[in-house]
C-alpha cells in the first residue's frame, strides 16, 4: 500500500521533531534498544541456528559445516563464510531474484566484524594442515523487517556460532558425517563482536531504529567491537560526519555495547 | 507383508502436525506449518501491483508462488542462488492452489506467496503448500476452499501415509514411491506428482488414504485460522 | 441480530447454510449442490435471513463516497494519478479542486510524492474519480500518517462515528480516518498525536471483543498522562 514503499514525508518530520526533544514514538530512549528475543537451535538440520527478534524485526541465521581445502595462504587455518539473502517473505520492499545491494553490504559488513575480530579460532578449524579444514558457512535470513535487521543479524550470528557443535568427520572415508555432531562446540573467543550502528537522523544520534526511523535516516555508522577493541567499521548513506560527530557516534557505541550485552549475556549459551 | 515403519508409525497414521497463523507481522497473510521434523513458513502480499508490467493479466489477478529452502534446512548445505528443483515447485504449488483462489476482482494485480522450508524431513513441497493455503486465507483472498497437501508412500508392496525422509531412501524390494497429493476437502484433486513405481490398483488405493489423511490436515489448518480469532 | 461477542470466524469452503430460503450477501457463495458458503476469512452474520461474512482481512474495495487517503503518483495534464491502494487506478481531475488551477502550475497545488485526503465521488469503467472540493479535503501538510488493515476501519470509526469522537475528544487531535486503511493525525502535541495513534491501533487489536467503547475509555485513564509516560 501507500505506506509500505518508505515512510511519508510529514511522518519523517514528526520523527525528526520528536528527537530533538529527546523522544521516540515507542518512547525509548535514543540509546535504547528494543527487546531482544534469543532462541538457539531452531533449525535441527543446521550445525547452529539461532532466531533473533528485535522488538517486530525477526532474523534466522544458520551456521553449516564443510570439509575442503585451505586458501593458499592460509593451510593451517579454517574457512569463514558469510552470506545475507533479505528474503521477500519479510517485507513488501524486497523482491525476488539474486540478493541486491543492502543484502550483500549486510553480509560483507558482518563477515569483517567476525573474521576480523578472531571471535573463531580457525587455526583449531584445521584437520590436515595444507589439505583439509573446516568451511563455517553462516547463512543470514530477514524474516519480518522493521528496522535494524544489521544489528539483530549480528547478534544471531554470535548465538548460532555458539549454539554449533562440529560434526563428527570420517578421516578414511574423507567424508562429514552430518546428523553425528561431535562433543565439539566451534572453538570461540571468549569476546563477543557485537556489531551495532548508531544512526543520525536530523540532527539526532539513535540506535536500533524501527522502520519508520530507519527511512528518514541520513547517515549511519556500523561498529564491531569486543572488549573495546574495534575490529569493523562500515558508514553508509550519503550525508557526512564532522570528526566531533564521530567522535560522538564513537562514545555511544561504547555505552550502547555494554547494554546490548547486558541484555543478551543471559540468553548466549 | 506388512511393513514397519522406523518410527512406529500405522501405515496411515501422519506424522504429528502443528499449524500457526500470523506469524511474520508485515506480511498481509502469513503461516508455519509443521509435520514432524518439516517446518514450511509461507508470506502473502497482495494483491498489489504487479511488476514486471508486461506479465499482467488485464483479465484477472495473477497468483505467484516461490517455494525456496533455506541453505541449513537440510544435511548438507544448498548453495543459495537459482535451483531448478525449487523453480519447479513453486509452479507445482501455484497450479495446487490456482483452483481454489479466486482473484477476478483484481485485475492487473498480482498476489505473491513466498515459501520457505526453514527445516526439511521429507514432504516439503506438501508442507508449503499447506502453509500457503492458511496464509492466502488469513490475507483475505478469496477463496472457494482451502487445500491440504500429503506425501503418500509406498514401502515396497505397502502404501503408507507420509513419508518422512528415511522412509524416500527405502530400498527393499520396490523400493519407495513417493506421491504428493493437494485435495479440497470435498475430494477435489489440485495436484498430483508421483516418483516410483506402482500399478493402477494401488495407486488408487494411494489417492484413497490421501484422501482420507488431508482431512486431519484440513482440521489442523481450520483450527490455526479460527484460532487467531480476528485474524490480523 | 447477531451480537458482537457471539459472531463466529468462518474460513473459505466452510458451509455456513444450506436452502433457497438465504439471500447471499458478501463475502458468500451458493454452490451447485444448495450449500452456502463462505468465501472469505471472516465473521459470520445472519440476519432475516440474509447471509454474509465480514472480512478480517483483504484489500479495501473502493466504493463510492469513500473518504480515503493516498499518494500523488504522477501527474497528467489534466490532473493527478493517486494511489489508494487498489487495483483501479485514482485520478483527480484539476476539474475536482475547489479553487482554479493553471495547466502548468499542477505540480504546484500537490506533486509527486504528496499526501492528499480526497473522496471517491465515482467509479467507472476507466477507475476511481476523486473530488476535493468538501471540507476537510486536500494535500496533507503535517501530523501523523500511518496504516490499519482497511476491514477494521468501521471499528475504528464506531456507530455513527462514536470511537473516532471519543478518541478525538480525549486527545484534542484533528484525525482523518481513510476507508482505505490510511489515517492521519495532526495534533497541538506530538504527545497527543502518538495517543491518538495508540489507542487507533489497539481499537484494532481489540476490534473483536464487545463492550469495546468501554475498554477504550479504561484504555484513555490509564495513558493519558501528559508529558513522560514511560
Amino acid at each position: 500500500m501507500t505506506t509500505t514503499q518508505t515512510t511519508p514525508e510529514i511522518t519523517g518530520n514528526r520523527i525528526k521533531k520528536y528527537l530533538e526533544k529527546g523522544k521516540r514514538f515507542d518512547g525509548r530512549a535514543l540509546d535504547e534498544f528494543r527487546n531482544i528475543q534469543i532462541e538457539t537451535g531452531v533449525s535441527k538440520n543446521a550445525e547452529g541456528s539461532a532466531r533473533v527478534k528485535l522488538g517486530k524485526t525477526e532474523v534466522l541465521v544458520g551456521v553449516k559445516m564443510d570439509v575442503g581445502t585451505p586458501y593458499p595462504d592460509s593451510p593451517n587455518k579454517g574457512n569463514l563464510m558469510v552470506t545475507a539473502e533479505l528474503l521477500p517473505l519479510s517485507s513488501p520492499r524486497f523482491e525476488n531474484g539474486p540478493p541486491k545491494f543492502p543484502a550483500i553490504e549486510l553480509g560483507r559488513v558482518l563477515d569483517r566484524c567476525v573474521r576480523e575480530s578472531h571471535f573463531i579460532d580457525i587455526e583449531k578449524l584445521c584437520i590436515k594442515e595444507g589439505e583439509k579444514v573446516w568451511t563455517v558457512f553462516i547463512d543470514v535470513y530477514s524474516l519480518n523487517d522493521d528496522g535494524n535487521l544489521l544489528d539483530a543479524a549480528g547478534i544471531g550470528i554470535i548465538a548460532a556460532l555458539k549454539d554449533a557443535r562440529i560434526p563428527k568427520y570420517d578421516e578414511e572415508t574423507e567424508k562429514v558425517l552430518y546428523g553425528e555432531l561431535s562433543d565439539a562446540n566451534i572453538p570461540l573467543s571468549k569476546n563477543i563482536p557485537l556489531s551495532l550502528t548508531i544512526h543520525k537522523i536530523g540532527k539526532e544520534f539513535v540506535v536500533d531504529p524501527t522502520r519508520e526511523e530507519e527511512d528518514v535516516g541520513e547517515t549511519r555508522v556500523t561498529i564491531g567491537s569486543s572488549n573495546g577493541k574495534i575490529s569493523s567499521m562500515q558508514k553508509g548513506e550519503e550525508q557526512k560526519l564532522t570528526i566531533e560527530e564521530m567522535g560522538k557516534v564513537l562514545d555511544i557505541n561504547d555505552k550502547v555495547w555494554k547494554d546490548v550485552f547486558k541484555k543478551i549475556e543471559g540468553q548466549l549459551k | 507383508m506388512a511393513i514397519k515403519r522406523e518410527d512406529g508409525r500405522k501405515v496411515d497414521e501422519i506424522r504429528p502436525i502443528s499449524a500457526k497463523v500470523g506469524i511474520i507481522p508485515n506480511a498481509d497473510g502469513s503461516a508455519m506449518y509443521q509435520s514432524g521434523k518439516t517446518i514450511a513458513i509461507a508470506a502473502v502480499y497482495g494483491p498489489r501491483e504487479h511488476h514486471p508490467r508486461n506479465q499482467r493479466n488485464p483479465a484477472k489477478g495473477t497468483l505467484r508462488c516461490d517455494y525456496n529452502m533455506l541453505s541449513f534446512s537440510v544435511t548438507e548445505r544448498i548453495r543459495p542462488g537459482p535451483n531448478r528443483r525449487a523453480t519447479e515447485i513453486s509452479k507445482i504449488t501455484e497450479w495446487a492452489l490456482a483452483p481454489v483462489v479466486m482473484l477476478e476482482d483484481y485485475p492487473g494485480m498480482v498476489v505473491d506467496v513466498h515459501i520457505h522450508m526453514t527445516q526439511a524431513d521429507a514432504g516439503t513441497r506438501c508442507a508449503g503448500i499447506n502453509a500457503a493455503a492458511m496464509a492466502l486465507a488469513h490475507a483475505g483472498i478469496p477463496m472457494k476452499n482451502i487445500v491440504s497437501s500429503i506425501a503418500i508412500g509406498k514401502l515396497d508392496k505397502t502404501i503408507v501415509a507420509d513419508l518422512n525422509k528415511h522412509e524416500e531412501d527405502f530400498e527393499e524390494g520396490e523400493g519407495a514411491t513417493d506421491i504428493p497429493i493437494t485435495m479440497t476437502p470435498d475430494g477435489e484433486i489440485t495436484h498430483i506428482q508421483l516418483d516410483g513405481t506402482i500399478d493402477k490398483e494401488q495407486l488408487k488405493e494411494a489417492i484413497e488414504m490421501a484422501r482420507k489423511v488431508s482431512k486431519e490436515i484440513y482440521e489442523v489448518q481450520k483450527k490455526a485460522l479460527k484460532d487467531v480469532g480476528e485474524g490480523k | 441480530m447477531t451480537e458482537e461477542n457471539q459472531r463466529k470466524v468462518v474460513i473459505p469452503g466452510e458451509v455456513l447454510a444450506k436452502g433457497d430460503e438465504f439471500l447471499l450477501g458478501e463475502g458468500t457463495q451458493k454452490k451447485g449442490n444448495g450449500e452456502i458458503i463462505s468465501i472469505r476469512y471472516g465473521l459470520l452474520e445472519e440476519s432475516n435471513n440474509l447471509i454474509k461474512v465480514i472480512p478480517l482481512s483483504g484489500a479495501y474495495q473502493p466504493r463510492r463516497g469513500n473518504v480515503v487517503i493516498g499518494k500523488v503518483e504522477e501527474i497528467t495534464f489534466n490532473g493527478w494519478v493517486i494511489d489508494i491502494g487498489s487495483a483501479e487506478r485514482a485520478f483527480l481531475s484539476l476539474t475536482e479542486v475547489p479553487r482554479y488551477v493553471n495547466k502548468d502550475g499542477l505540480d504546484e497545488v500537490m506533486d509527486v510524492g504528496d499526501m492528499v485526503t480526497s473522496k471517491i465521488w465515482s467509479i467507472n469503467k476507466r477507475g476511481i474519480d476523486l473530488s476535493i472540493k468538501s471540507r476537510g479535503l486536500g494535500k496533507i501538510d503535517e501530523g501523523i500518517l500511518f496504516n490499519v488493515n482497511p476491514n477494521k476501519v468501521p471499528r475504528v470509526i464506531g456507530k455513527e462515528g462514536s470511537m473516532i469522537n471519543l478518541i478525538k475528544t480525549n486527545t484534542g487531535c484533528n484525525i482523518t480516518v481513510g476507508q482505505n486503511g490510511l489515517i492521519w493525525i495532526k495534533g497541538d502535541l506530538i504527545e497527543d498525536e502518538l495517543l491518538a495513534k495508540n489507542s487507533i491501533l489497539f481499537v484494532t487489536e481489540k476490534s473483536f471483543i464487545s463492550g469495546l467503547t468501554e475498554e477504550v475509555e479504561k484504555w484513555f485513564k490509564e495513558n493519558k498522562i501528559r508529558g513522560d509516560k514511560k
